[in-house]
């Protein structure tokens, strides 16, 4: 393969994003629908001949004698070299994670391209928003095949810049210029923590010296680290901070910027409201792809975080916490919006702990598949599918009801049976019922947990539970529960929605009904060794037992209208209320935030800045004015003062050199 | 008795030195301007002496008094030229009339 | 040493030259100033003869005392009546012109005779020691492109008197 399709895929969406943004307006819908879905059809195709040729090819670039995959960089030019060793360069890393990346990224891209079409018709700014869909997919895509952590940044920064102008599509209501710029801040703020994280590590590794084992590669490289985290962990020996070695500051401030894209606990509040944007931008950014990037981040630098355990179980501990966290307050939402943005958050934290569990494996027996990691990676890719699916989803059931509150929905089974079918599909899926994928990445990630830790494992699958009780909550109240009657007093009745948003549901429900068997240890493990998948029965058969008890309690409950659930709000109404509030993380960001820091640090900054800085401006500017205002006699226009002025000065000129002369 | 350099700077010292008096203390624009052609002239001549004197193999004062007539002779004309423009403006040729071009 | 008659004509140059330019200054009437400053650009170019200079003596008489005080006379005719007197100068102002003038004559002249270029080099030795410079030396030097010659200034000028005619003629003009 040459340098021509990897290319491609990065200028496709850029090209796209330059047409769109600068023709748009001058386009009419139609053509830039076309030419948006038309180019993504294309880049789509680009990038499932790139995966396809590098796990089916053979060739021995990618696949070696004795079947190990190998990572390569396709291409890797220089940017910008600030020293030696600190180098940024752009290029393209093609490995297992890579390629699987590219597929989901361009497929569920391709898919809301042409949901989209449906789904916006009738917005203003629908050329713009399809410019900033191919903005996005160029930043994701520019994200996944980063050689190095530097060009990971930058990437990673633009598919905020990308996702800030999603959210913020709807620029006209208040709600969604605040979600706008909160989402943009929270993870810029994490963002920052990423910079000083690789800064540090860079700052470290660039010290070693050139005939050392980490070369004179550039020290932001993800090959070289990864090949040789055991040297990186040396470059740092001894260094300590606050307790805690160099090294493992670095990691889990890189890791901080994960949690912040990733919204992991407690960075995780923006998600939320990132609802507030177009429901398939949701469903392409903040539950498939973007939102997954912190999970592709510990992946893609994995070995790194291998070599420092506290690092590793840092993000285990973020990951259980926030999954469950975010499971509990799932189920307490009327927005299905809300659901479903809980739902990713916990389902991401499931990912980033079974990235995370998988520390002693590597430690332990080095060498070995690390099934974490595998299967992390699976339920990444099974992830993207039904979620997006989901979202999807509820995108066709907003556009019948035009609400995203479920109290406003109800029996809806009748009205659209497509959007039931593929809900339904996605809703086991998430689930983990078999056949479906959910079950199977589930599975093998709940295996890797109790290799771990046995209560890991307990807990997580309690919180598999869990997604199971709310999504078929979510799922009753939608389509059984009671039929609003609202929908009779309208005269129109909701109904399914046309084709082009019809045709990615059954797509996407198809995927995820088949994923699951995709053998996918053949393809992404962490050394690059096929593995083969084998169920664990005691761990299957526990998580099946355990979500079917899960439905089987959300059918009691919500099947038909019944005042059960009322009744169990009633019996502790406060924690209803504190998991309906998220329990209260947003009112303790906005106390922090107003009371203290804009309080008291802001004011004080505030005050010096009016009192001390403007003062030493002012009091510039009144020196200034006083002197002129002394002096302007000078300037008496009479030209003969002027002479005399001059001659004086002349004369002084004079006599100094006179006295310097003699 | 030999001419000297001396013998030639002492006059343009003594033109220079009117100059200045008469540039600081006359009131009538065109008298200014003749102040200033002294000075220039008492420099002109400064040149040629010193090419004479002191280098007398070369050329370049003489040059330079010839480039420096040509410029006084473009200075004059301009300048007469914004005189006669002040003086249809304020009827007089007095450089104190001229105060507000400061602005 | 240099011949009587150079002597006579140097005393009688240098006289008119003292002489004319202190009564330039101090003149009253405008237009016998400008009568005195002609007689002091004749004097330099009498000075200019002598040294040896006489296409530069000729310049002068023909550019300065010949075109630049027809110009002075034409305006000082434009701008005020013959008989026209200037005020009598305060005290205070003739002091400020006495003290500048006295400043620069005693600061150039200290120069003049402490300066270590002075030479007691006499006037017939420096001719006879200099290159003869006619016409043709002259034409050459001032169109020529070399080390010491002079065609970019001489076209500056030329430009730079074009810009004055038209400057002068712009700005003098009846509106």
């Amino acid at each position: 393969m040459g340098n021509t399709l990897p290319i491609l895929v990065l200028a496709i969406p850029f090209v796209m994003f330059l047409i769109l943004g600068l023709g748009g307006v001058k386009m009419g819908r139609k053509l830039a629908g076309t030419l948006g879905i038309l180019a993504n059809g294309a880049l789509a195709v680009v990038a499932y001949i790139i995966a396809f040729t590098y796990f089916f090819s053979g060739d021995p670039a990618f696949i070696d004698a004795e079947g190990v995959r190998q990572q390569l960089e396709v291409f890797d030019v220089t940017w910008l070299a600030f020293t030696d060793r600190l180098v940024v360069n752009i290029g393209f890393i093609l490995d297992p994670i890579a390629a699987m990346m590219l597929v989901v990224i361009t497929t569920i891209s391709f898919m809301v391209h042409l949901y989209s079409w449906g789904y916006m018709e009738h917005e203003p700014g629908f050329q713009r928003y399809y410019a900033f869909l191919s903005l996005f997919t160029f930043s994701m895509l520019g994200l996944v095949v980063a050689t190095n952590i530097f060009q990971m940044y930058i990437f990673w920064e633009l598919v905020g810049v990308s996702s800030y102008l999603l959210i913020g599509f709807f620029y006209k209501l208040p709600s969604a210029v605040a979600a706008s710029k909160k989402a943009f801040i929270v993870t810029r703020f994490a963002d920052l923590f990423m910079l000083i994280g690789i800064l540090v590590l860079s700052y470290y590794v660039a010290q070693t010296p050139a005939d050392g084992p980490l070369g004179t590669a550039s020290a932001f490289n993800f090959s070289m680290l990864n090949a040789n985290a055991q040297s990186v962990l040396a470059s740092t020996a001894g260094a300590t901070f606050l307790g805690g070695s160099v090294l493992t500051w670095a990691m889990v401030l890189i890791f901080a910027g994960g949690m912040g894209k990733s919204a992991m606990m407690p960075l995780h509040i923006w998600l939320p409201d990132a609802m507030e944007g177009p429901t398939p931008v949701s469903a392409l950014i903040h539950a498939a792809t973007m939102v997954v990037a912190g999970v592709y981040l510990v992946a893609r630098f994995f070995p790194v975080f291998g070599v420092v355990p506290n690092s590793m179980v840092f993000i285990t501990v973020v990951g259980a916490i926030t999954a469950f966290y975010a499971a509990v307050v799932a189920c307490a939402q009327i927005d299905i919006k809300r659901v479903l943005a809980f739902s990713t958050i916990s389902q991401i934290a499931f990912m980033m702990v079974a990235l995370g569990c998988s520390y002693n494996q590597l430690v332990v027996h080095e060498g070995h598949t690390v099934l974490g990691y595998m299967s992390g990676m699976f339920h990444l890719f099974t992830h993207a599918m039904f979620k997006a699916l989901l979202f999807l989803g509820a995108g066709c059931l907003i556009h019948a009801v035009h609400s995203n509150n479920y109290t406003e929905m109800g029996g809806l089974r009748k009205y659209m049976p497509i959007c039931h079918i593929t809900f339904l599909i996605g809703c086991l899926a998430i689930a983990g019922i078999w056949p479906f994928s959910g079950f199977f990445s589930k599975d093998e990630m709940i295996t890797a947990m109790f290799n771990c830790n046995s209560f890991l494992g307990w807990w997580m699958t309690m919180v598999a539970g869990l997604t199971a009780f709310y999504m078929f909550r979510l799922y009753y109240l939608i389509f059984w529960w009671e039929e609003n009657p609202k929908y009779k007093e309208h005269g129109h009745k909701p109904h399914d929605a046309s084709w082009q948003m019809s045709l990615p549901l059954i797509i996407l429900a198809a995927v995820s009904c088949v994923a699951g068997f995709i053998p996918f240890g053949e393809y992404v493990t962490f050394d690059g060794k096929p593995y083969t998948i084998h169920i664990q029965t005691s761990v299957a058969v526990r998580s099946l037992v355990v979500a079917l008890l899960a439905i089987g309690l959300a059918t009691l409950m919500y099947a038909k209208k019944n005042p059960l659930p009322e009744k169990v709000k009633n019996f502790w109404p406060a924690l209803w209320t504190a998991a309906h509030r998220r329990f209260y993380w947003d009112e303790i960001y906005q106390f922090v935030t107003h009371r203290v820091i804009f309080n008291i640090i802001c004011r004080s900054i505030a005050w010096f800045d009016r009192h001390i800085i403007d003062g030493t401006m002012n009091a510039l500017a009144a020196v200034t004015q006083w002197t002129s205002l002394k002096i302007r006699g000078l300037q008496s226009g009479c030209v003969q003062a002027y002479v005399i002025w001059y001659f004086l000065g002349a004369v002084a000129l004079a006599a100094i050199t006179w006295v310097c002369l003699l | 008795m030999n001419l000297t350099m001396l013998c030639y700077l002492v006059p343009s010292l003594i033109m220079f030195a009117a100059g200045v008096y008469g540039f600081c203390t006359r009131k009538n624009m065109i008298a200014l301007l003749i102040s200033l052609e002294l000075m220039l002239n008492a420099a002109d001549l400064n040149f040629v002496v010193f090419n004479r004197f002191l280098f007398p193999g070369s050329m370049e004062g003489m040059f330079f008094t010839i480039f420096a007539i040509a410029i006084a002779a473009a200075e004059t004309a301009v300048a007469i030229a914004i005189i006669i423009n002040i003086y249809r403006e304020v009827k007089n040729t007095d450089i104190n009339s001229v105060k507000q071009m400061k602005f | 040493m240099d011949s009587l008659a150079n002597i006579i004509l140097y005393f009688v140059a240098a006289i008119a030259v003292i002489v004319f330019s202190v009564m330039t200054v101090t003149s009253r009437k405008i237009l016998r100033a400008a009568t005195y400053l002609l007689f002091v650009l004749l004097g330099t170019a009498v000075f200019y003869f002598q040294l040896g200079y006489e296409f530069l003596g000729a310049v002068q008489i023909a550019v300065y005392a010949g075109g630049i005080m027809v110009l002075f006379v034409f305006s000082i005719l434009l701008t005020r009546r013959p008989d026209e007197k200037a005020p009598l100068l305060s005290t205070h102002r003739r002091g400020i012109g006495v003290a500048l003038a006295l400043v620069s004559f005693i600061l150039l002249g200290l120069a003049l005779f402490y300066m270590p270029f002075l030479s007691g080099v006499s006037l017939a030795q420096s001719i006879e020691a200099g290159a003869t410079i006619d016409m043709h030396t002259i034409g050459q030097t001032l169109v020529g492109s070399d080390k010491f010659q002079y065609l970019l200034p001489f076209e500056a000028i030329s430009v730079l008197l074009l810009a004055c005619i038209i400057g002068g003629v712009t700005v003098a003009r009846k509106r």
